[in-house]
């Protein structure tokens, strides 16, 4: 089947791949086919393994994707979701709802890129304004009440940077939406399923397990935005992205993520059915190893899991007088 | 060397005797120009009064982090340059007379920038604040999250948010001044999350920086746009403080909430 957007470094497999079904197609016997299929296996795997952070950068963004809908979709039944801010509009940028996952009641809040320009209009492409992060706030809020699990889908390259967004107090919106979820006393599972970019994604990151997909990036910059300061030119993106760090490798090293979810070969969008799959079990396996935790240890524990994160000398507390 | 006696306003451009520009603000047009970090805390506490806490903290190069000159260095040369191990100076003093922690960013230090270090300073002012029962006085003033650091100056945003709330538990106030300039993920973290917000007259907070904006949406800001008036305005800001009437007015806000 023809894949409707491709990236540089999918081509050569793509085209193998149509040659091998053309093959097959005309009869060629099983034991050639099967030689074929191994070369193939074995370029994937190649390609694959020398990924530099760039092109991971582009596969996290790769418009087929699957996104929080997809997840939502499959994983979650009775999903209802739940609009707006009740200030002052719904962004459609974040997706908020409650439904139930493998037999539990749980809430879930999500970034949605869109798929087709007419939903990328709708949605801002994923990035949210205030009354986004004002109605994950809500949805937190409300999770807690009811003593409902909280999961998150991150996939945006950051908070929209805009006049109305700034007005409106972009910079508040997402610091309450971190204190929201900062403050619950039920279990957070939060998952970079895509492009985690910055302050926009970490408003919905702040969960007891941080989990990211293999080929998922998170940074504190888009690659974008650090080659334009660095370099003055988003030209040199490719060299921002190897600096800073990005990838799922890099990111369990750092301490800044907890596990890596198992992706297909090729990406998740090449196999979105087993890439589901597997999200659903690590959301499965996480909320089960939070399952002893009271809700107060719950906070505790999300509080000693950030307080931990970060690397300096010379750290003995020194307040006594 | 001998300083240059001479001082030019930024504001109006007038030039004058250096010596007139008290606590960094033009005599003619009150323009605020920026001040280092022992200038602010000549300004707000009162004198003698300060003991720094976790000023041993050093920074780091976790991600190996080059670009035309290498991370390290670039520490190197600011720490020169000012004195102090990072972007941040912290520890307990008086205002009037009242205890407080005092916490201030250092923009001269890389611009302000949140890494590691300052991260875990924010986040220990906020527990000390916890641990001895005081108030805090919170001074921002910084481009946002440290890119040197990558994700791990990301995740400073929620740790020093956590620690925030553990304050608001406490009921023990937060006092968050805004200096010239707050963006990015010190914005969107801890600064604007103050029981009351203080700003300085026309400094430029905001989460995105303009030139960012201007390119998203293809046309210059208005005049004013995501200075202190523009916050005030949208009701972000409580007020917006001379610096001379600064130290005089926390205390007050600290008499008043039984400080």
């Amino acid at each position: 089947m023809a894949q409707a957007f491709l990236l540089p470094f999918e081509e050569p497999l793509v085209r193998l791949r149509d040659r091998i079904d053309e093959l097959s197609a005309v009869g060629t016997p099983a034991s050639e086919l099967a030689i074929l299929e191994a070369h193939l296996e074995a370029l994937t795997g190649e390609i694959y393994a020398r990924l530099s952070a760039w092109e991971k950068v582009q596969l996290c963004r790769h418009p087929l994707r699957p996104t929080t809908l997809d997840y939502i979709g499959s994983l979650i039944e009775m999903f209802v979701e739940l609009c707006g801010d009740r200030n002052f509009a719904d962004d459609k940028a974040i997706v908020t709802g409650i439904g139930s996952f493998r037999g539990q009641s749980v809430a879930i809040a999500g970034h949605r890129k869109g798929r087709s320009a007419k939903e990328n209009a709708e949605r801002n492409f994923g990035m949210p304004r205030p009354e986004g992060y004002r109605k994950a706030k809500r949805l937190f809020e409300l999770a807690d009440l009811f003593s409902l699990p909280i999961v998150t889908f991150i996939d945006t390259a950051g908070a929209h940077p805009g006049l109305d967004a700034e007005e409106r107090g972009q910079s508040e919106a997402i610091g309450s939406c971190i204190a929201a979820l900062a403050r619950v006393t039920v279990p957070v599972v939060s998952l970079v399923v895509g492009e985690g970019g910055s302050g926009g994604a970490l408003a919905l990151g702040v969960g007891n397990r941080v989990l990211l997909q293999r080929f998922a990036t998170y940074s504190v910059i888009t690659p974008e935005g650090c080659a334009s300061i660095l370099w003055r030119t988003s030209a040199r993106a490719p060299d921002a992205a190897d600096r800073l760090k990005v990838t799922s490798q890099d990111l369990f090293s750092l301490g800044a993520i907890d596990n890596i979810v198992d992706e297909p070969a090729r990406g998740a969008h090449v196999d979105p059915e087993s890439a589901i799959r597997s999200v659903g079990d690590a959301i499965a396996a996480s909320l089960d190893s939070l399952r002893h935790l009271s809700p107060d240890a719950l906070r505790e524990h999300r509080y000693a899991r950030f307080r931990a994160i970060g690397r300096f000398a010379g750290g003995a507390p020194s307040c006594d007088r | 060397m001998n300083p240059n006696p001479f001082k030019k306003c930024d504001g109006c451009g007038v030039i004058l005797m250096a010596t007139l520009f008290v606590h960094g603000v033009c005599p003619e047009c009150e323009h605020h120009h920026s001040i280092g970090h022992k200038a602010w805390l000549d300004l707000l506490l009162d004198e003698g009064s300060f003991a720094a806490w976790d000023d041993k903290l050093t920074p780091t190069d976790p991600l190996n982090f080059v670009d035309d000159v290498a991370y390290p260095a670039r520490l190197a040369s600011a720490q020169k340059k000012t004195g102090l191990l990072d972007a941040i100076v912290s520890g307990r003093g008086n205002i009037e007379g009242r205890a407080v922690v005092y916490t201030a960013s250092a923009f001269e230090f890389m611009g302000g920038s949140m890494g590691s270090v300052v991260g875990e300073v924010i986040t220990r002012a906020f527990e000390h604040a916890v641990t001895h029962s005081l108030p805090i006085v919170l001074l921002s003033a910084s481009g946002g999250a440290r890119m040197q650091e990558g994700i791990l100056s990301l995740m400073q945003m929620a740790k020093t948010v956590a620690a925030r709330e553990r304050l608001r538990d406490a009921k023990l106030p937060f006092i968050s001044v805004l200096r010239h300039a707050t963006f990015g993920g010190v914005a969107a973290s801890f600064a604007l999350q103050g029981d009351i917000h203080l700003a300085e007259p026309k400094a430029l907070i905001g989460f995105a920086g303009p030139r960012v904006i201007e390119q998203t949406i293809g046309q210059t800001l208005p005049e004013g746009f995501q200075r202190s008036e523009f916050l005030v305005e949208h009701g972000m800001v409580d007020r917006i403080v001379h610096r001379h009437r600064l130290k005089g007015e926390i205390a007050t806000i600290l008499r008043l909430l039984g400080r």
